[in-house]
């Protein structure tokens, strides 16, 4: 049986099949969908975790305790869950642990374009990475018996563009379920599971005699293989560029590498001796490049393709030919880009973030920003937020703005998964140090962005079952503040006063801006429309980003289809020339 | 069988592109063919550009097309079939719904929307065949405007040999139940459509 699914869907299956038992993860484009998708076979746990940290020491506990898990990250989360990585490169564990890791290419959705094949190094630990979705499957097995073999956790490196195609998968015979599976009992053994400096110092020796065998199990395992053909060039890859350089190199000889760090040395010799050229085609940083260098073989790489960006076929190509690795070829006819109006990704019609968006245009406040669906707030014509630099970073930066001395009309705004991911530490640093800050949650009750998973303020669980929810503004009473306020972010004229009082008050204040995703929740009213005669073209309701909104000859117009009838246009319009139709269009 | 097809869908989160892709891929499957898809998604609910690509073939390697060779555009809507000419194949044929839906800085006055003839130019230089679907419309007679990605897919299967059960089959396997019949009644409305 063959079945076409997307890289994450393969993961989560692959993990299934090898008796996995525990999954952990923080949603985050382009790896959210590997979790979702485990959690739905039968006989496994997983949670999403409130942050990457988290997830990852979850997973340490089940690996320690002796049940096969796998944590799942963007890259910019194994930053976030880096600091458990380096200890349980040391410590090891007792039954398999795996992390599967998300590049990004390109930045189709992240803030930062890092190679994370530098992690394994970094960590001294084995990492692997499949070419397309049937090897995503089989290497979830191939790394948990790695990590069980070596005592290693293995990280699998996958990319946007592997993660989120679609090619055919062969199912296999489903793992028979144990009924009464034995009750686990922890096996204590402090001397390697206590990173104390003297147990530490044992341990390293441990993790570099490892790497020593990992880099033989490289040269024997068929993870790595070589493709023979022409001898003229010798192309090393792997992942899904392996795919882009078939077909640019069909007839070349190919060293297809599943395991990039550490790199099998014999094979690569072994590639070089049967070719006049060794090229390495890699996506971002000369990873396996510098490698091959210090080996010192003579190899083409990244003086022909480029550090930056994703690679495809068409890329390959051309650079391929500048450099003269194939033949120029016909010249196609060139056809130029258009250069046509774009369509930038905005808020949703209805959602509850414009309103604060907009009085925070209107009272010019310095807005310091979050990652999440309210990043959007920076797009024109809101044009409503400072600064953005990752989940969690706003909390501190305000604070450092306010001991600078600066006090004007400064907000911090985040989401509510954000500020259960990475919010919390920093709120209790502002009240602690003294600060004068005002955070805005944007409380939407799920994190919207990267596919509506349920987090602490959503009262569910990834495996669907009603959990306690944790609301912001307590957690900021909780911890002291004492200024706290809870708005309807559509209720503009109090979110103007209330963020004005907030801004005058002198002490750290939170206010929670509650409004469910609309998205998410399919909420949809009767749908608004302009009396045309009525309006005096002040430009307001164009001002707030909202999609079913044109100008037209003396005024506005407001599509029926794509309205959801939340109102917020009629709230701020001068001349009530807005008004709800009669009707039920639910 | 061909050797391979490959097709490159295009149009504004939220109009059905990825499930359309979805469809496509699993027919070409049905068909005996080894298929790839890749599409860019993510942000694409927020009213965003999507785009899709599926091939079709005895092996696929890459995911992605390259520019210069997809032998079909499906277009779910005018402007977003019009930015991808660069992907199209001379001979390539190039089914656009006609549809638009208008980006902000148009809504703003700021830019001006695209002619149906500069659409057509844009499209026909590159040597494609531009055919203009009337999936909105269809659609929405059949009774849904969400509809108008199988209303395309129908169009789309004039121009290849694959039986129309098999169609038939993935559509109703594919889509959720309750919307099985009218997903069957927009793909006739787009197969018949002269």
């Amino acid at each position: 049986m063959k079945k076409i699914m997307t890289g994450n869907e393969a993961f989560a299956y692959g993990a299934y099949l090898a008796g996995v038992k525990i999954g952990a993860g923080y949603p985050g484009t382009p790896s959210s969908e590997i979790l979702y998708n485990f959690a739905r076979y039968p006989g496994v746990y997983a949670e999403w975790s409130v942050n990457e940290k988290v997830a990852l020491d979850v997973c340490v506990g089940a690996a320690y305790a002796g049940r096969r898990a796998v944590m799942t990250t963007k890259q910019v989360g194994l930053n976030v869950a880096a600091d458990s990585l380096f200890y349980v490169a040391y410590t090891g564990l007792k039954a398999g642990l795996v992390i599967i890791n998300v590049d990004d290419p390109e930045m189709h959705s992240s803030q930062n374009e890092q190679d994370n094949r530098h992690y394994a190094r970094f960590a001294k630990v084995p990492m692997v990475e499949p070419a397309d979705s049937e090897e995503a499957k089989s290497f979830v097995k191939h790394a948990v018996e790695i990590s069980e073999a070596f005592d290693t956790p293995v990280i699998i490196r996958s990319t946007t563009r592997l993660s989120h195609s679609r090619t055919v998968v062969n199912l296999e015979e489903e793992p028979v379920q144990e009924t009464n599976p034995e009750p686990l009992t922890y096996e204590r053994n402090p001397v390697k599971y206590v990173m104390l400096p003297a147990n530490a110092r044992k341990r390293h020796p441990v993790v570099e005699e490892r790497l020593k065998k990992l880099a033989e199990f490289a040269e024997d395992t068929p993870l790595n293989h070589i493709e023979v053909g022409d001898d003229i060039l010798g192309i090393i890859t792997s992942g899904v560029v392996y795919q882009y350089a078939k077909e640019i190199f069909p007839t070349a000889t190919f060293l297809k590498l599943g395991m990039v760090y550490p790199l099998p040395v014999k094979l690569i010799r072994e590639l070089a001796e049967r070719v006049k050229q060794v090229v390495v085609v890699e996506e971002l940083d000369p990873f396996i490049e510098e490698h091959v260098r210090l080996l010192g073989i003579p190899v083409k790489g990244k003086d022909v393709f480029p550090l930056i960006g994703e690679l495809s076929t068409g890329r390959v190509r051309k650079y391929a030919q500048e450099a003269g690795l194939i033949p120029k070829g016909e010249l196609k006819k060139v056809v130029s880009v258009p250069s046509l109006p774009g369509r930038p990704p905005m808020l949703c019609p209805g959602c509850g973030h414009r309103g604060i968006f907009y009085a925070l245009q209107r009272l010019r406040t310095v807005t310091f920003g979050d990652i999440g669906c309210y990043t959007l707030g920076s797009a024109p014509p809101l044009n409503a937020l400072h600064t953005c630099g990752c989940m969690g970073s706003g909390l501190g930066v305000i604070h450092g703005v306010d001991k600078v001395g600066v006090k004007d009309r400064t907000v911090a705004v985040i989401g509510d998964s954000t500020f259960f991911h990475s919010g919390v530490a920093p709120l209790i640093n502002i009240l602690y140090n003294k600060g004068v800050s005002t955070v805005i949650v944007l409380d939407n009750r799920v994190t919207a962005m990267t596919g509506h998973q349920p987090h602490p303020g959503s009262g569910k669980t990834l495996m669907g079952e009603d959990a306690p929810l944790i609301k912001a503004e307590e957690v900021a009473r909780g911890i002291g503040f004492k200024k706290v306020d809870v708005v309807n972010p559509y209720d503009f004229r109090n979110v103007v006063e209330t963020i004005k009082e907030h801004l005058k008050c002198g002490e750290p204040s939170m206010i929670v801006a509650r409004h469910p995703c609309v998205l998410y929740t399919r909420e949809r009213h009767t749908p608004y429309a302009v009396n045309i005669d009525l309006c005096n073209e002040c430009g307001n309701c164009l001002r707030i980003g909202c999609v079913p909104i044109s100008k037209v000859e003396g005024g506005v117009t407001i599509d029926e289809e794509l309205c959801a009838g939340c109102g917020f246009c009629a709230t701020i319009c001068n001349t009530k020339a807005i008004y709800q139709l009669n009707g039920n269009k639910e | 069988m061909k050797k391979k097809i490959d097709f490159f869908l295009a149009g504004v989160g939220g109009q059905g592109t990825i499930l359309t892709s979805d469809i496509l891929s699993e027919v070409g499957l049905n068909c005996g063919y080894d298929v790839k898809k890749a599409e860019v998604h993510g942000m694409a609910q927020r009213g965003g550009v999507v785009e899709s690509h599926v091939r079709w073939g005895e092996k696929v390697y890459s995911p992605l097309i390259e520019e210069g060779e997809a032998d079909f555009l499906l277009g779910f809507e005018m402007l977003e079939a019009a930015r991808w000419p660069h992907f199209l194949k001379a001979g390539s044929i190039a089914l656009v719904n006609r549809y638009r839906i208008m980006p902000p800085v148009v809504n703003l006055g700021q830019a001006k929307y695209p002619e149906e003839t500069e659409i057509e130019t844009i499209l026909s230089e590159t040597g494609a065949r531009v055919v203009w679907v009337e999936g909105a419309v269809k659609a929405r007679e059949v009774g849904n405007l969400a509809l108008a990605g199988v209303v395309l897919l129908g169009a789309l299967s004039r121009y290849l040999d694959e039986p129309e059960e098999v169609w038939i089959n993935v559509i109703e396997e594919m889509v959720p139940p309750k919307f099985k019949e009218l997903n069957v009644k927009a793909f006739f409305a787009g197969r018949k459509a002269g």
